[in-house]
């Protein structure tokens, strides 16, 4: 080695230039591979029940008896669907699914808008405009999220009939209304505590109020969040069956409500067919709600979390 | 000369925590006032109540001559730029500067021309139909600044509106605030942490230290002439030196092993006993311009910090650290022998005790 190499400091030999160098390349590996293997096993394990369904709701009774649970039908036949749908009976009535499927339409579509504005202001008010107390009313709101549900219904059913609301439209609306409060204040609470202070500060200086600040700069805001609040309450209250058995009423009886009728009449005998046909119609909403919003609901549970 | 804002007896507490105590200010009209201090010194809290974001628990807030202290922030006659620039994210530039005109329900054609007179001031005039997010740091801060200016206000409030700006930057804008204010004339209260845009800005600075002003006076005072020691220190960089010693009439003696004669010092207020003589790095000459000051010491070098203008060296005097400040020619390294010296009469001494200049 030269002087001039030792007095550098560097080394200037064969491993300057044969080194690693660039990406690390990437190697397949046994755990590697036993990783991916899990995962394929646990995928098509929890997809095996949809596919007993599917495939059972397009057999017909006989090909059902002969017991091949996950062939593919022999006879391949709609007709169980369009019984589930149409004809189907839920004890003396045989309209099948359809007036349950209307009946969910109308509780969901009142009950989602009418929680999301009440718990949008809420949590706008509880993160803005603190007053005295306030942040023992949010505590006693989130203390809600923790009461079994079972508890308040008897109270819920005498409160609802004395105001004469008991087994309406308007009584499952709020009902659901109110059970959804909590959760969804806290979501929103917590989406504006995240929003920096100054520009609440700046919408006052700027003259707005506590309307024109919420209409104004809040609200436009908060798109990310309530994609989120709709998907949480649109699944939430379509799958809901306790309290549309209980609140809605002989008129009202929601999709779940009634597809439990159709799977548990007993006249005659049972048909799988149509029970499988019901219960894919019935989980069919939340299932579409996912997947045209699975992209809104991470992208709005991660702007929340991380900016606005 | 009339009076913008005054705060007469102003105090605040959250709870049982004081953050405001029996404060009292007056802003002549036109000012640049800077409120200056550590953070949690309640220099932005009394921002906020001049604003009127935050409810005071006594005192008076006038501005113009007008009580405000009961009223909505939007009837005080104040524009206010916030550190995170706080622009509304969904709006264009132009509705960002418009919307508080908007909220006061102003014909459109007045709305036009404020706006575009502000963003002709700013230069902002390209950006006016971007959104925030396509813009740098600097031209958001700038629209915040403009959404102040359309409203012509009678008083600027500034909350550390440069702090999340890079070094850069910062004196670009810096600059820039100080020609708006030269243009506009308004009265301007800065909130800052930063004594270089403290001293560059203010006609007067308020140095604040836990609610209380410490000491309110000119840039030039303020460095000079500090009225303790909290504020000798806060001000300047590398911070003033103080040697703690005994004042005996007029001479500091330090630890029994230099007595440091302050021969010319103008004591307002002489007290015996234990004091510190203050005294800034630059204000210590080092080799032969040393011999010509009333005080003369030999010392060690320690330490060496070039900063390219100028080095900043570290030494000790009678066990106390010392650093000075000497041109970038004068060659100086570590273990050097130097010959140092100062004139008193340039320094500060205080009572050790009561912190309070003598």
């Amino acid at each position: 080695m030269t002087t001039e190499a030792i007095s550098s400091g560097f080394s200037t030999g064969p491993t300057a230039t044969t080194g690693p160098r660039g990406p690390k390349p990437k190697t397949v590996t046994i755990g590697r591979i036993g990783v991916y293997a899990f995962l394929i096993l646990s995928a098509v394990f929890f997809l095996l029940p949809l596919w007993v369904m599917i495939v059972t709701s397009l057999k017909t009774m006989p090909e059902i008896r002969e017991g091949h649970l996950f062939n593919w039908p022999a006879l391949l036949t709609f007709d169980p669907w369009l019984k589930a749908w149409d004809t189907a009976c839920t004890g003396r009535d045989c309209n099948g699914l359809k007036p349950g499927f209307w009946n969910s339409v109308k509780i969901t579509a009142l009950s989602v808008p009418v929680s999301i504005v009440i718990a949008m202001i809420n949590g706008y008010a509880l993160s803005f405009w603190k007053y005295k107390g306030s942040e023992l009313l949010f505590g006693i709101l989130i203390f809600g999220a923790f009461v079994p549900f079972q508890v308040v219904i008897y109270p819920l059913i005498i409160g609802l009939s004395k105001i004469g609301l008991f087994a309406t439209l308007p009584g499952i609306v709020v009902v659901h209304t109110i059970f959804g409060m909590p959760i969804l204040t806290l979501l929103y609470r917590n989406f504006f505590a995240s929003l920096p202070i100054e520009l609440f500060k700046a919408g006052r200086v700027d003259g707005a109020g506590f309307w024109g600040i919420f209409f104004r700069i809040m609200l436009p805001m908060s798109v990310p969040i309530t994609i989120v609040a709709i998907i949480l309450q649109v699944t939430g209250i379509w799958n809901d069956f306790l309290f549309g058995t209980v609140f809605a009423g002989r008129e009202n009886m929601p999709m779940t409500v009634q597809l439990n009728n159709i799977v548990t009449t007993t006249t005659g005998i049972r048909e799988y067919n149509v029970n499988m046909a019901a219960t894919i119609l019935t989980a069919a909403v939340p299932l579409v709600v996912y997947f045209i919003s699975g992209k809104w609901f991470v992208r709005g549970i991660a702007a929340g979390a991380v900016k606005g | 000369m009339t009076t913008s804002v005054s705060i007469k007896d102003l105090s605040l507490s959250f709870g049982n925590v004081k953050v405001l105590e029996s404060l009292d200010l007056e802003v002549a009209q036109g000012e640049f006032i800077v409120l200056l201090g550590p953070s949690g010194c309640g220099k932005s809290t009394l921002l906020n109540c001049i604003a009127g974001l935050l409810d005071v628990s006594d005192g008076q807030i006038f501005i113009s001559g007008k009580n405000v202290t009961w009223d909505e922030p939007k009837d005080r006659g104040i524009g206010m730029v916030f550190q995170s620039y706080a622009l509304y994210p969904q709006m264009t530039v132009e509705k960002n500067l418009s919307f508080g005109l908007r909220v006061a329900r102003m014909p459109k054609a007045e709305v036009d021309a404020r706006v575009k007179r502000a963003s002709e001031i700013l230069q902002i005039e390209p950006l006016l139909q971007r959104k925030p997010v396509e813009l740098s740091g600097g031209q958001r801060q700038r629209v915040a600044i403009g959404r102040a200016l359309v409203r012509d206000v009678d008083v600027f409030l500034f909350d550390e509106p440069l702090s999340n700006l890079d070094a850069k930057l910062r004196n670009d804008l810096r600059i820039e605030i100080k020609r708006l204010h030269a243009r506009l004339k308004n009265t301007m209260i800065y909130v800052t942490h930063d004594q270089i845009e403290a001293m560059t800005l203010a006609d007067r600075i308020a140095i604040m230290k836990n609610g209380v002003i410490q000491q309110l006076a000119d840039p030039h005072t303020i460095y000079n002439k500090p009225v303790n020691l909290f504020v000798a220190g806060f001000i300047g960089s590398p911070s003033m030196n103080f040697i703690k010693g005994d004042l005996s009439g007029t001479t500091l003696s330090v630890d029994g092993q230099a007595n440091i004669p302050l021969g010319n010092y103008q004591f307002a207020n002489q007290t015996n006993g234990a004091s510190v003589l203050g005294i800034r790095p630059e204000h210590i000459v080092v080799g032969e311009d040393a011999r010509k000051m009333p005080v003369q010491m030999e010392s060690e070098i320690e330490i060496v910090e070039p900063m390219g203008a100028d080095t900043v060296a570290w030494t000790k005097i009678a066990g106390q650290s010392l650093t000075f400040r000497a041109a970038a020619e004068v060659h100086l390294e570590p273990g050097q022998k130097v010959l140092i010296g100062f004139d008193p009469g340039r320094g500060s001494v205080f009572n050790a005790a009561s912190g309070n200049r003598i």
